[in-house]
């Protein structure tokens, strides 16, 4: 045990010293993600929030046909401005986006209208732009309230009631619950946390094979009476160790910075209190192993600091693949599904700020099987140290 | 003590050491010399067990390198050839780093440390990081760290690489010291002046084969030249390695 300890020492207090590491592990990793996820909510929360509020600007040809439409738009704080001269230069105008939609009224509305003839009122939009989609779902709301109430007006006048036209009254009771609807928001959260622990370790995984073999000290440190499994475990143990370091750092960071973020005026309320935060820490903690195993073991296959750097990379995309598939294909948490590293603390994660209560089994199995694959890594990495060729 | 018997090593199609054999005996300075790519240094490679040799075997102080590799590498002190430091460390904590990792008792880590320090002269920059340091200041510590657990047999492949002159005298002497201390030094290098000056004996290599072994002396008589250098060129031909 004492080389393990030696070389992890050497490793801890070397990689304390390098500015690079310390930059990445300390500083890029745990307050970078946090910070960027809260600046991008705000703004998103902001526009969204301030849209409901702000009046529609609404292009409407041929508005002099029907003015008792037009003032009801009015009433329902929609602006009506001036339309392009006709329907092609209309449709001209949304395709290249200078109108995200435009309203025509046709001459033939009045005399419809009059005659209780549905009378058409076209809605021009392009449905691929999302800005568009918004403004247009507005606009089309205020028109169905208008078509509505002049139905039940009609019927009141012919003495029918106007309940006849609902025979069914949809309810819809929503059971989300405040903390579950920001897990839909906060569940990239896991993504950011595996992605700050995984650049925590980064350096010291790329400096403890790719780096000694470049600078001339790893010959030297082959000749030494020691195991090469136990120097490549000491390496190991130390990007654990800032990758660890890195994770609590971004647990707290992002602790600090989701007291700035608005997401109570979404009717969100992120369990994601100190206790939380430490459970997530003990959730997360095993992935060290896997990342730092992983990370030292595509290190080890390349030839420079560079080329090591450019695979590494790679690597931090690595848990992202897990948690995209299952949240494309909506999958629950099961038993199976704990087994597979990133993706078990993910869904765990997601699970706790739900508030839902941890199942202690799927807990075990997560830490349990990503161990496994962490010291199956580690093991890999022990038999990669052993071949003649890692000297290059 | 170091003994090498018949020993070849191929790297795919490359021969670089095609059955050599030699003794390096306690109390003695050989040198390995030899032109570039003549196998040299996957010689000392094998021996200091970084390298598995294809046929034959070697042996420091009877401990076979391949089967007990663990036991040889206790017994040496090595210099690899571009022997690289930690910049971020001391030179006294590489040396340090290097004697934890010889499994040297803790409470005798600063002691020998120190006198490998002050042995090798390097006390001046002895707590600065090596960060930036010359390349003799780096020679000096890469050496400091082989010479840390006072090991009976050091292989130190051209130590002399990139040392100015009173440099190299300095390690000239050290090695004289160890050679009076009863070590086993085995070093190779390219200078024939070199070897001149420091071996008792010499072995020539020259494209994977040993050309000649004998004393500088012997080496002379045999060739049936005065001067080494030509001798050595005569050897070199000898085996078709020019």
């Amino acid at each position: 045990m004492m080389p393990i300890r030696a070389v992890f020492q050497k490793e801890v207090i070397d990689n304390f010293r390098d500015r690079r590491t310390l930059l990445s592990a300390l500083l890029m990793g745990p307050l970078f993600g946090p910070i960027l996820f809260a600046f991008v909510i705000n703004l998103s929360l902001k526009q969204s929030l301030s849209n409901i509020d702000e009046a529609l600007d609404l292009p409407v040809l041929g508005r002099d046909n029907a003015p008792n439409l037009i003032a009801y738009l009015e009433s329902r704080n929609i602006n009506i401005i001036d339309a392009p001269e006709s329907r092609d230069a209309a449709m001209g105008a949304v395709k290249s986006g200078r109108h995200d939609i435009v309203v025509i009224v046709p001459a033939t509305f009045g005399e419809d209208f009059s005659a209780t003839v549905p009378a058409t009122v076209e809605v021009i939009s392009d449905q691929s732009s999302t800005t568009a989609e918004r403004e247009s779902r507005r606009a089309l709301r205020a028109l169905a309230a208008y078509n509505a109430e002049l139905a039940s007006m009609r019927l009141s006048l012919r003495g029918v009631s106007p309940a006849i036209m609902r025979p069914l009254n949809i309810d819809v009771v929503d059971v989300s619950t405040p903390s579950g609807r920001s897990a839909m928001l906060l569940g990239m959260l896991s993504y950011f946390f595996l992605f700050a622990l995984l650049t925590g370790g980064m350096n010291l995984a790329i400096d403890a094979t790719a780096g000694e073999r470049e600078r001339g000290s790893l010959e030297p440190l082959l000749s030494l009476p020691v195991k090469r499994d136990q120097l490549i475990f000491g390496k190991i143990f130390a990007a654990c160790l800032f990758m660890t370091l890195s994770l609590s750092l971004s647990l707290t960071s992002f602790f600090v910075t989701l007291k700035f973020v608005p997401l109570q005026e979404l009717g969100m309320t992120p369990n994601f209190g100190p206790d939380v935060v430490v459970i997530a820490f003990l959730l997360l903690a095993p992935f060290t192993l896997v990342g730092a195993s992983l990370m030292t073991l595509v290190a080890s296959f390349t030839r420079s600091y560079k080329e090591a750097q450019t695979w590494v990379s790679v690597v931090l995309l690595a848990p992202t693949l897990p948690i995209l598939i299952v949240s494309i294909l909506q999958v629950r948490a099961s038993t199976e599904l704990m087994f597979i590293p990133s993706l078990s603390q993910h869904l765990l994660l997601v699970g706790l700020i739900k508030n839902e209560p941890l199942n202690l089994l799927h807990v075990l199995v997560s830490v349990a099987g990503t161990l496994l694959v962490g010291g199956l890594l580690t093991w890999l990495c022990a038999r990669l140290y052993r071949r003649e060729g890692l000297l290059g | 003590m170091i003994l090498v018997n018949e020993l070849c090593k191929s790297f795919g199609e490359v021969t670089a050491v095609d059955g050599v054999s030699f003794e390096a005996r306690d109390g003695r300075i050989t040198g390995l010399l030899g032109p570039n790519g003549a196998g040299k240094s996957t010689t000392l490679r094998v021996l200091y067990t970084v390298l598995k040799p294809d046929s034959g075997t070697a042996s420091i102080d009877g401990v076979d390198v391949v089967t007990n590799s663990l036991e040889a590498r206790r017994r040496i002190g090595t210099l690899p050839h571009g022997s690289g430091l930690y910049p971020h460390l001391t030179a006294r904590e590489n040396i340090a780093y290097y004697a934890r990792l010889y499994g040297m008792d803790c409470d005798a880590i600063d002691g020998a440390v120190q006198t490998v320090i002050e042995q090798l002269d390097i006390d001046e920059f002895a707590d600065r990081k090596t960060k930036g340091f010359s390349q003799g200041q780096r020679t000096k510590v890469s050496l400091a760290r082989a010479l840390v657990h006072r090991p009976q047999n050091l292989l130190l492949d051209e130590p002399s690489n990139g040392l100015d002159v009173m440099a190299t005298r300095a390690l000239r002497d050290l090695i004289r010291q160890l050679k009076l201390a009863g070590r086993c030094v085995l070093f190779s290098s390219h200078v024939m002046q070199e070897v001149a000056a420091l071996c008792d004996e010499i072995v020539i290599i020259a494209a994977g084969k040993v050309a000649l072994h004998d004393t500088p002396d012997g080496i002379r008589n045999s060739m049936g030249c005065e001067d080494l250098e030509e001798a050595f060129v005569k050897a070199i031909a000898s085996v078709g390695g020019l």
